[in-house]
């Protein structure tokens, strides 16, 4: 599997998802904000590509763009007002919220400049071809797997969250 | 440009799709091939389906336009072309402008990944069966959105029943592709591979397509696929959304000229990427039928003149309607029209007999060859069967496909478990 | 700025964290801070992926992969909640849920 123009589609894709975070954040329509946040999630997925983990990638497009995104959209349309648009977008705490987040923007800026260097070029890698095989190995493998145990609880999580947002959304229990 | 010539000539003696040979040059030359070959396909399921359903119902379908109506698709494509562009007022204009576009993009990634050949796919990605699912399973967003974006009701009810369906019976289909790939596990190494060529080289080693295997398991689950991917394009009998008796049309409704010929082509080509999926997973995607029974270089060769005998008989279908058309002055033109198309049909099915081709060609023509059997039961069953409504429709796909699923999904896992087991002891005693 | 390291891959996952703080902290509707909620996990996810691939094994990825099975468990809850919420009160406005102000 040789890689052809990485940089490219890298900046491309980050291109996009860059500019996709900033349309959620900012769009008083929250449809498009939904949308914007499916192009970023389809980005996502082309980096997974990128980043050799096929498998996530393809879980990120089936569960995420797929599936979470079709329920926000179910959802907006459900409870969806006019009134909303047309008002004022931001909180009543927005200067904090800037503030704070200003904050975290300097402390990533500082930990990357200063950090620059333990982070090698490159990595290995396991070939694309058989990620699905190794990922499965890691989970489901007698001898070498250790998630079998997070997988079954995240199988609990599942059913329990079914349950709760059936009985969120009931209207008369 | 020494250079050049060479990275292009590079890949053909490599054995591997241009995907994973990384050349951008060939991937490129697919990705135009299967997007022009999808265009005339979907522009001769018009065609057809109009004249079959016409013949179905003791009709004659579209005769005027062309002999025998084939340039009907042409016209109505131009007339589409050229229809004013309605956007309902107080219509959200970038959402309903960018919904169409989801759906088509959704039908037309899929075929990144499907197999014409060993080496003729466009890549073949680890997760081949997966991408093809989740990338088809992105078109619901765009009926949804297309639904909302109309501001009107029958669009909202149209795309809300649409995509409940079509989340409903992607379940179903999930769970007939995971036995498949069960299947696929049987070998030496005993992992199974979700990719699209790697599942097809499994039912070559195996010797047996996927159908048929663990009867009727393998059976079974190709009928709940063929069900669910009839349900999941919102084709008849599961076509309420878009009935035009109920709900005028759905949520297509409100698009007119070429934003509804992007739904049109979008349909299509899901059509086609589905039935494609079903083909590569149970049919042998292009193998020839009888691989083992019939094997040979005689059987081969006979096998290997299927494509230029297809040809040769519609062009001699062409010719005897050119024998029936009325001697008239009037028709002289579709006669000569009718005439010249049978000889270019002729001229391919003879070109197809030089065995520089045939060798090559053979594995395209088999799998197009299921695929389009699969296209004309598609046109069937719209002829036949009546509308279900929409609980009836529910119903069909929670009650009855779901549980089946699972029992095969259970029954397969099972039987590839203790196979080789039982196998070894029957061998052993008899 | 050519050879794409790891550290891109860090500055664009720290990028996306970032804008998804600034979503969920100054935005005034209910539905937009749960959307910047999952640009969040996206951009931890990434981050994920990232390492797993400099470091050479698949823990990062099944890691991952448990995140985003996470992640649409709690969109299902919080959609419910806010379901819930607006059948009470008529708003999806964050400023409005303060039942329990004294």
């Amino acid at each position: 599997m040789t890689p052809v123009a990485t940089p490219f589609f890298f900046y491309l894709l980050a291109a996009t998802m860059i500019i996709g975070g900033i349309l959620v954040i900012t769009r008083k329509n929250a449809v498009h904000s939904a949308m914007a946040l499916i192009t970023t999630l389809l980005a996502q997925a082309g980096l997974y590509l990128m980043l050799y983990a096929p498998f996530v990638a393809g879980v990120q497009i089936i569960l995420y763009a797929g599936g979470i995104m079709v329920l926000f959209l179910f959802v907006i349309m459900l409870i969806n007002i006019e009134r909303t648009m047309k008002e004022r977008q931001f909180n009543k705490q927005w200067l904090v919220g800037i503030a704070a987040a200003t904050a975290l923007g300097g402390l990533f800026i500082t930990v990357y400049t200063k950090g620059k260097s333990l982070f090698p070029a490159g990595g290995a890698s396991y070939p694309e071809e058989q990620n699905t095989q190794a990922v499965a190995g890691l989970l489901f493998d007698r001898h070498t797997g250790m998630y079998m145990f997070p997988f079954e609880i995240a199988s609990l999580l599942l059913l329990v969250a079914i349950i709760g947002a059936v009985v969120m959304a009931k209207k008369r229990i | 440009m020494g250079a050049l010539v060479q990275y292009i000539q590079s890949y053909l003696s490599s054995d591997l799709t241009p995907g994973a040979a990384g050349n951008w040059f060939w991937a490129t030359v697919y990705v135009l091939l299967v997007f022009v070959g999808l265009s005339v396909a979907v522009i001769c399921m018009n065609w057809l389906e109009r004249k079959i359903l016409a013949h179905m119902q003791v009709r004659l379908g579209p005769m005027r336009v062309g002999p025998h109506g084939l340039l009907q698709p042409i016209a109505d494509a131009l007339k589409l072309l050229l229809k004013e562009d309605i956007i309902p007022a107080e219509a959200d204009k970038i959402v309903f402008w960018v919904a169409p576009f989801i759906v088509v993009l959704a039908a037309f990634t899929v075929f990144v990944v499907v197999p014409f050949g060993p080496t003729h796919a466009i890549t073949d990605m680890n997760i081949g069966i997966l991408f093809m699912l989740g990338v088809s399973s992105l078109s619901v967003l765009g009926i949804v959105t297309a639904g909302w974006a109309s501001n009107s009701h029958y669009p909202l009810i149209g795309a809300l029943r649409s995509s409940a369906q079509m989340v409903s019976y992607e379940v179903a289909m999930g769970l007939a592709v995971v036995s498949v790939i069960l299947m696929t596990s049987l070998n030496a190494e005993g992992t199974g591979t979700l990719s699209m060529i790697g599942i097809v080289r499994a039912q070559q080693a195996q010797g047996m397509w996927f159908i048929f295997k663990f009867f009727p398991l393998g059976l079974i689950a190709f009928a709940i696929f063929a069900v669910a991917m009839v349900a999941e394009t919102n084709r008849a009998p599961f076509d309420l959304p878009e009935a035009e008796s109920e709900l005028t049309a759905g949520f297509h409704t409100e698009y007119s000229g070429f934003r509804w010929s992007l739904f049109f082509l979008a349909e299509y080509s899901a059509m086609i990427a589905v039935s494609s999926i079903a083909v590569t997973l149970w049919l042998g995607g292009w193998l020839r039928p009888f691989p083992n029974l019939l094997s040979g270089a005689t059987w081969d060769l006979v096998f290997s003149l299927f494509p230029g005998l297809a040809f040769l008989f519609l062009a001699g279908m062409c010719f005897f309607n050119v024998a029936r058309m009325p001697k008239h002055p009037l028709f002289k033109i579709q006669t000569i029209g009718l005439a010249g198309f049978g000889v270019v049909l002729g001229l391919i099915g003879v070109i197809l007999f030089v065995p520089l081709v045939r060798d090559r060609v053979g594995d395209i023509f088999w799998f197009s060859a299921k695929v389009a059997a699969f296209m004309y039961l598609y046109i069937w069953y719209r002829g036949t069967f009546p509308r279900y409504r929409f609980d009836q429709l529910m119903k069909v796909g929670w009650k009855v496909l779901l549980p089946t699923g699972f029992a095969v999904l259970i029954l397969t896992a099972a039987t590839a478990f203790f196979e080789p087991s039982v196998e070894q002891w029957l061998r052993h005693i008899l | 700025m050519l050879h794409i390291s790891t550290l891109h891959y860090l500055v664009l996952g720290a990028a996306l964290f970032l804008l998804g703080v600034i979503g969920v902290l100054t935005r005034r509707n209910v539905i937009i801070v749960l959307m910047s909620i999952e640009l969040i996990l996206n951009a931890v996810n990434l981050n994920l992926v990232a390492f797993s691939r400099m470091w050479g094994g698949l823990h990062g990825q099944v890691f991952a992969i448990f995140v985003i099975t996470d992640a649409a468990a709690e969109a299902a809850v919080g959609l419910g909640i806010l379901i819930a919420f607006f059948r009470n009160k008529e708003t999806v406005n964050v400023d409005e849920v303060n039942l329990l102000k004294w």
